[in-house]
């Protein structure tokens, strides 16, 4: 028999209640009202059409009209990352749902709660080969949390409904519903979310307090504890970043986070140790390798952050809080598993330490050992006068926008690596980049759905140049919807990620990594209608930065930066946590053939 | 992709929502992650309550299996995960249709083959039989291992069954969750 935590509970649905009759289409627009949506992303098409035509009324509903459906997917994840709430784009049959497709994926790794609305083609066309019939259900069944082909008007609100509550509750996720066409135009009858009958339901349990309890007596024993968290403390809310915090501040333990938790734990707090991982810091790679005791909260080890799995953090013990039951166990064994959500476990942490009833080893030689370990400045580079060193340029922009209320989105590279290293946060939600999938394209259209939620915030996306061109013509809808985010482009005229591995892992031959041709990004900026900068030397950076953020508008700023910066420090494929490189060893590093082939 | 050899065979029993689409998500899970099945049952068990059962032989070391369970758990139309082989008062049955062309005295010893498997006649021609079976799977194994040089021709099998013995239905209901709906919103 299993023996899981959580079980489903079938309800039966009961009779009908009264609702109100309406077209399928109304009742898409009454279920997003009901279920609190203010915004919406989308790009109309044919089999939506009876959709955008009920919107037309819809007022009080902002719909934010992309250049490509791929862009509102990103908007909507930006929406909800940013906001805690759920992201909903709307988009048509066949190629508007095929260019959902990554979006989906995107927000499924990295846990976003997204509902998508899909047009279908008529009841009568599905499966004649229908002109823009794909089977939406089908493609996307791998990449949702769930999906739903609406086939009767009357079961359409209840879905509706149920869509957003699976989006959100649990380990959120993105969730589709395909609708066809004939049902758009059909009658029906429209239940509210608190009428409207749900198939299923979780029912979760407390928070198990023998796990509580064991917890606390390994932590209480530790003599070199380390904190791991991750993403799910971001997706707990902010009553889980601030037990984060107090857990923290009460144990004296040292923090660590993964890319998607950045912000839960204040970077500016001495307890921080920085992000681990590929990239982290020097400081947090080894004393995750170095603890005794690893408490590991919403985050799921995954390969990015654990490096060899075999030499990971071979001497500690593990407890590990995650809501859903299969991140536990899955890459790494661990010995406590406590699965909860992240906000009440680390309440009921807090109070059982509180609690305890002796007192603790000093861990004043582990911070003295951690102490070491920073004195190596892992983050340090060397300056230049003559070119702008990409480090620096984030250096300059974090300086520049402190005091701000800033968001941060990113797409995926060394630039996005390098906004985690030198921009640093102090909130939750503040930082919006593709973790799991690593989507290229990701920051420009979800910083539209982060600036869209705070108008008047100031949203920057780090970008490469590279990855800025996947989904460039989102800033043709910045310009149109008045939404003044900050493309801040790191460009050094490569794919710098995949140089910098060719130049590490396959032996300096630059496969097709250089964009030999590439847009004047000023003029670029003056096409879409808003303001282009650019920036060249390291004198002209903190001028330029000013520009950029007094100017009212969306702006495209080129910073060019040094061509050929490696991206450090770095724990090389194949290796583990305390076999990572610096910037001075660099030149002596070798990836054996095992590495290689682990990406 | 270098998984550890597989070890056990284990069948789970899972309850989900009869609705389109199930049986490609509880399939595609299975190929997505890259995990084995070796014999797959599917029918709608109670019209009523919209169910259908999914039986699952899968191989793997334990934790694979624990994996795979989680995984299945995760599955929103997937109401519940039985593990049958774990399960002490479990039965697991199978049945197979067997086709066996013989003459003269090996028609006899396929009769009495059959006789000690309790295997039944279901159709006979002068030179074939076809038995029906019903047992574990490792009898309709050595079943079929015992026909192959008698003249087996063909074999059609429905994949393992399971049920829990006792009164009770196989809820894990024993401890069944006293409903804090932290969750509900």
């Amino acid at each position: 028999m299993t023996s899981s935590s959580i079980t489903k509970i079938h309800q039966a649905a009961p009779a009908a209640e009264a609702g109100v009759v309406m077209t399928g289409a109304d009742m898409v627009i009454q279920a997003l009202r009901d279920q609190g949506v203010d915004t919406l992303f989308g790009y109309p098409g044919g089999a939506v059409l009876p959709i955008y035509d009920a919107l037309f009324a819809a007022d009080d509903l902002r719909h934010i009209l992309v250049r490509h459906e791929q862009g509102a997917g990103h908007a909507a994840e930006g929406y909800a990352r940013s906001t805690g709430k759920v992201g909903v784009a709307l988009v048509t049959s066949g190629p508007g749902a095929t260019n959902m497709v990554t979006p989906l994926a995107d927000a499924l790794l990295d846990s976003i709660p997204m509902v998508v609305i899909t047009g279908q083609v008529a009841t009568h066309l599905i499966g004649t080969d229908a002109f823009q019939e794909c089977d939406t259900v089908g493609i996307t069944r791998s990449c949702t949390k769930h999906n739903w082909l609406v086939s009767d008007v009357d079961d359409l609100a209840a879905i509706l409904h149920e869509a957003f509550y699976v989006a959100r509750s649990g380990r959120p996720g993105p969730v589709l519903v395909d609708i066809p066409k004939d049902v758009q135009f059909a009658s029906g009858v429209y239940l509210a979310p608190d009428k409207a009958p749900r198939r299923s339901k979780r029912v979760s349990r407390p928070v198990d307090q023998s796990k509580i309890a064991q917890a606390v007596e390994l932590m209480a024993r530790a003599r070199r504890p380390v904190i791991y968290s991750g993403g799910g403390v971001i997706n707990a809310g902010p009553r889980a970043s601030e037990a984060l915090r107090e857990l923290v501040r009460e144990t004296n333990f040292p923090v660590t986070s993964t890319l998607m938790g950045l912000g839960a734990f204040p970077a500016s707090d001495p307890q921080w140790l920085g992000m681990l991982g590929m990239h982290g810091s020097w400081e947090a790679n080894h004393a995750m390798h170095d603890c005794d005791v690893m408490l590991c909260v919403g985050a799921r080890f995954d390969d990015r952050v654990t490096g060899r799995i075999d030499a990971f953090s071979p001497g500690s013990t593990k407890i590990h809080i995650d809501i859903d039951p299969s991140s536990i166990n899955k890459n790494v064994h661990v010995d406590v598993p406590l699965i909860a959500d992240a906000g009440e476990a680390l309440e009921a942490l807090l109070a059982a330490w509180k609690a305890r009833p002796r007192r603790t080893p000093s861990l004043e030689a582990w911070w003295s050992r951690i102490e070491q370990w920073r004195a190596r400045r892992c983050f340090a580079y060397a300056p230049s006068d003559e070119v702008i060193k990409p480090q620096y340029a984030i250096e300059r922009l974090y300086a520049a926008t402190r005091g701000r209320d800033v968001y941060i989105t990113t797409e995926v590279g060394q630039h996005q690596m390098w906004a985690a290293q030198y921009f640093h946060f102090d909130q939750p939600n503040r930082w919006m980049s593709s973790g799991g999938l690593g989507t290229m394209g990701y920051g420009l259209p979800a910083a539209l759905g982060v600036q869209a939620a705070h108008p008047g915030a100031l949203v920057i996306d780090i970008a490469g140049e590279a990855s800025v061109q996947m989904t460039m013509q989102e800033m043709s809808t910045a310009v149109q919807h008045r939404l003044p985010i900050k493309v801040f482009i790191l460009n050094n005229e490569w794919m710098g990620m995949v140089r910098q591995w060719q130049q590490l892992l396959h032996g300096e031959r630059y496969s097709h990594s250089y964009s030999e041709a590439l847009p004047d990004f000023v003029k670029m900026a003056e096409a879409f209608g808003c303001t282009g900068i650019r920036a060249d030397k390291p004198s002209e950076l903190d001028g330029k930065i000013a520009q950029m953020l007094a100017d009212p508008g969306p702006v495209l700023f080129d910073c060019r930066v040094a061509r050929e910066e490696n991206c450090l420090p770095m724990i090389p494929s194949g290796k583990a946590h305390n076999e990572m490189i610096l910037a001075d060893d660099l030149t002596h590093t070798r990836i054996d053939d095992a590495g290689r082939k682990l990406v | 992709m270098t998984r550890p050899p597989p070890t056990d065979a284990r069948t789970l029993a899972i309850l989900v929502d009869n609705e389109p689409g199930v049986l490609a998500r509880v399939v595609g899970l299975f190929s997505a992650r890259g995990y084995n099945i070796e014999s797959l049952t599917v029918a709608e068990t109670d019209a009523k309550a919209h169910t259908s059962r999914i039986t699952v032989v899968t191989r793997g070391e334990p934790a694979t299996i624990d994996q795979i369970k989680a995984q299945l758990d995760r599955i929103v139309s997937v109401r519940q995960v039985i593990d049958a082989t774990q399960d002490p008062a479990g039965v697991l049955r199978e049945l197979a249709l067997i086709k066996v062309r013989s003459t003269g005295q090996e028609r006899i010893e396929a009769l009495r083959v059959a006789e000690i498997f309790r295997a039944k006649v279901i159709d006979t021609t002068l030179e074939s039989f076809i038995f029906e079976m019903t047992g574990a799977s490792d009898k309709i194994d050595a079943f079929v291992e015992l026909m192959r040089p008698i003249g087996l021709v063909e074999i059609s099998r429905t994949g393992v069954l399971s049920i829990h013995r006792g009164p009770l239905p196989d809820r894990l209901s024993t401890d069944a969750p006293k409903a804090s709906e932290s969750l509900a919103s």
